[in-house]
């Protein structure tokens, strides 16, 4: 049985662990926190499974490899929602959708009757959007936990130390999953701040996650369920990630209130930031040398590839395969 | 060739550095566009803690003349304050000066401009003015101290190309000695050629090229079509005329039966 210290306790972590337990290793979690918590930007994720949407701006393999995630996360979870995503504008804005729409595929058009029957209290705001059926999403940190409790029924151990991946690769097969904290070792890595709300409105129901298309600020809306909602959207080129901004808050705030003026009722659970870890091109990577491998870059699609990353960390280990996200150079 | 602020440009391209969907497909197209000036935005929050050196890091590297903004400042104080900033991280004396007086049209405040025009000239600043085609603004924008004018073609991001040829017109005519690049509003390179051919220096875009479907592709025809404007503008084009003008001679040809 092969034993694998895996460093970093967020989702790409805890996916590689699944994958490398699935074939049949013996695992160890260390991670600052000890567990799975707040210090990982996974903890503030939207949790959409929305490959075909995101293609909007990212590269082919998020497409591809994405469409891994919802059976993936529904196999080990079980917190997978199969209602689909929906993209919609102001009326104003309705270049915004056709351009959305040429970028992407696996979508329907819909009208305002069509809208309003998918989400009613949209009532009939918007007179066309995009419906991508086979997308999901799922709560973050339910399907973490979930994730964890599984591998410690599995035999996975969490402990907390701030880790050098080289002192645990000099004594055995170490991965490091730390995220943006692995930039000691990954020079090209780079933070992306996000900002996210947590909302209480049970005034609006919304059954599957919505994407607002604005030119300058757009928004996403994520349904949590008992009319809990996580509204985000920013995406800045920075790392450091104390503080949300007040025009981050209203700007978000704002798109709400656009989308169904009941939020403006709502409550405000949660004000998070985060810094997502990204290479260049903001694909994933995973790199090799001798005993270290890092899994790393996942930006803003952390439970939508980390899937497809853990699985191929799992080939380059036990078939010692190279992946298409395998970069040996800058290792 | 009108310079800028004692720097001559290798051509008339200045492009924009945000909405690209990756910081790889920026590197390429302002590789494939051959782009002299990057314009670069500081948002003011990420220039306290110098957050986002990673990507001015970046920008640095892509080894072209930076032109740092204050994009998203609604007052003379927030431009003020964020070209400071500018002057800091990229070490530049350029400011590409923005005043927002509109939300919905992101319509320069001409009056907060001219202020702080004055203030950064005063202060050793070279300000690139976005403002409109007004002939009285732009007197005052001199007077201020700018030596360089950036009218909008039309509002940011709107992709309208040139709303305004006579007012445009007007300022080249103008002002014939003052640099002159059109700032916002274009969305196609055939756009950035007829702001060429008639007589401005450059053309800065950003959206047209970051959300094309290929940038780097998109960036290549806007380098083309700006270098055919410039040489048509040089050529000293033809006038145009309401009667058709035979360009081969009638005579002897049988035109009156």
């Amino acid at each position: 049985m092969t034993d694998v210290t895996i460093i970093g306790a967020g989702v790409a972590g805890l996916c590689v662990a699944r994958s490398l337990m699935d074939r049949g290793a013996q695992v160890r979690l260390i991670d600052r926190a000890g567990d799975v918590g707040p210090h990982a930007c996974s903890w503030w994720a939207g949790g959409m499974l929305a490959p075909h949407c995101e293609g909007e701006s990212a590269e082919e393999p998020v497409i591809r490899l994405g469409q891994e995630a919802a059976d993936w996360w529904d196999r080990q979870t079980g917190v997978v929602h199969r209602h689909g995503s929906l993209v919609v504008s102001a009326n104003r804005d309705r270049a915004d959708i056709t351009r959305f729409a040429r970028r992407t595929s696996h979508y329907k058009e819909v009208n305002a009757v069509e809208i309003e029957a998918l989400e009613p209290d949209l009532g009939a705001r918007f007179s066309k959007g995009l419906y991508f059926e086979s997308e999901a999403h799922l709560a973050p940190r339910a399907a973490l936990a979930k994730l964890r409790a599984g591998l410690v029924r599995g035999g996975a151990t969490f402990e907390q130390a701030e880790a050098d991946p080289a002192d645990f690769a000099a004594k055995g097969l170490t991965v490091d999953c730390r995220g943006f904290a692995a930039r000691d070792t990954n020079a090209d890595l780079r933070g992306v701040k996000g900002e996210m709300l947590v909302l209480s409105c049970p005034d609006v129901t919304l059954t599957r996650p919505i994407r607002l298309l604005h030119p300058r600020i757009p928004l996403y809306i994520v349904p949590r369920g008992d009319g809990i909602y996580m509204l985000g959207a920013t995406m800045i080129e920075a790392a450091a990630s104390k503080h949300v901004t007040a025009r981050a808050l209203l700007e978000l705030l704002s798109a709400a209130y656009a989308l169904n003026p009941a939020f403006g009722e709502a409550e405000v659970l949660e004000i998070g930031v985060d810094s997502r870890p990204a290479f260049a091109d903001n694909l994933p990577r995973i790199r090799r040398n001798g005993n270290l491998i890092t899994a790393n870059g996942l930006f803003r699609h952390g439970f939508l590839l980390a899937p497809a990353l853990a699985r191929m960390v799992a080939e380059v280990i036990f078939d010692n395969e190279t992946p298409e996200v395998m970069d040996e150079a800058a290792a | 060739m009108r310079d800028f602020y004692g720097t001559t440009l290798a051509n008339g391209f200045m492009l924009g550095t945000a909405q690209y969907p990756s910081p790889a497909i920026l590197a390429e197209a302002f590789k494939r566009s051959g782009a002299s000036v990057a314009t670069v935005s500081l948002r003011r929050e990420s220039g306290q803690d110098r957050a986002g050196q990673d990507f001015w890091a970046m920008i640095k590297g892509l080894g072209v003349h930076i032109l740092p903004n204050t994009a998203g400042c609604h007052s003379v104080k927030e431009a003020v304050t964020t070209a400071h900033m500018a002057r800091e991280v990229f070490d530049t004396k350029w400011i590409k000066l923005e005043v927002i007086g509109e939300e919905d049209t992101l319509q320069p405040d001409v009056f907060g401009l001219t202020e702080a025009a004055r203030i950064l000239t005063e202060d050793g600043f070279q300000v690139f003015p976005y403002t409109t085609e007004d002939l009285v603004v732009a007197d005052k924008l001199l007077n201020a101290g700018c030596e360089v004018l950036m009218p909008w073609g039309a509002p940011i991001g709107s992709g309208l190309g040139l709303n305004n040829l006579f007012g445009l017109r007007a300022m080249r005519a103008h002002f014939p000695d003052v640099p002159l690049v059109i700032d916002a509003g274009l969305g196609l390179p055939s756009q950035a050629a007829q702001a060429m051919e008639l007589g401005y220096d450059a053309v800065l875009l950003n959206t047209a090229v970051a959300k094309a479907g290929d940038p780097a592709l998109m960036a290549e025809a806007f380098a083309t079509a700006i270098a055919a404007g410039k040489q048509a503008a040089e050529a000293d084009p033809m006038e145009p005329r309401d009667m058709a003008a035979p360009s081969t001679p009638v005579i002897g040809k049988a035109f009156l039966s």
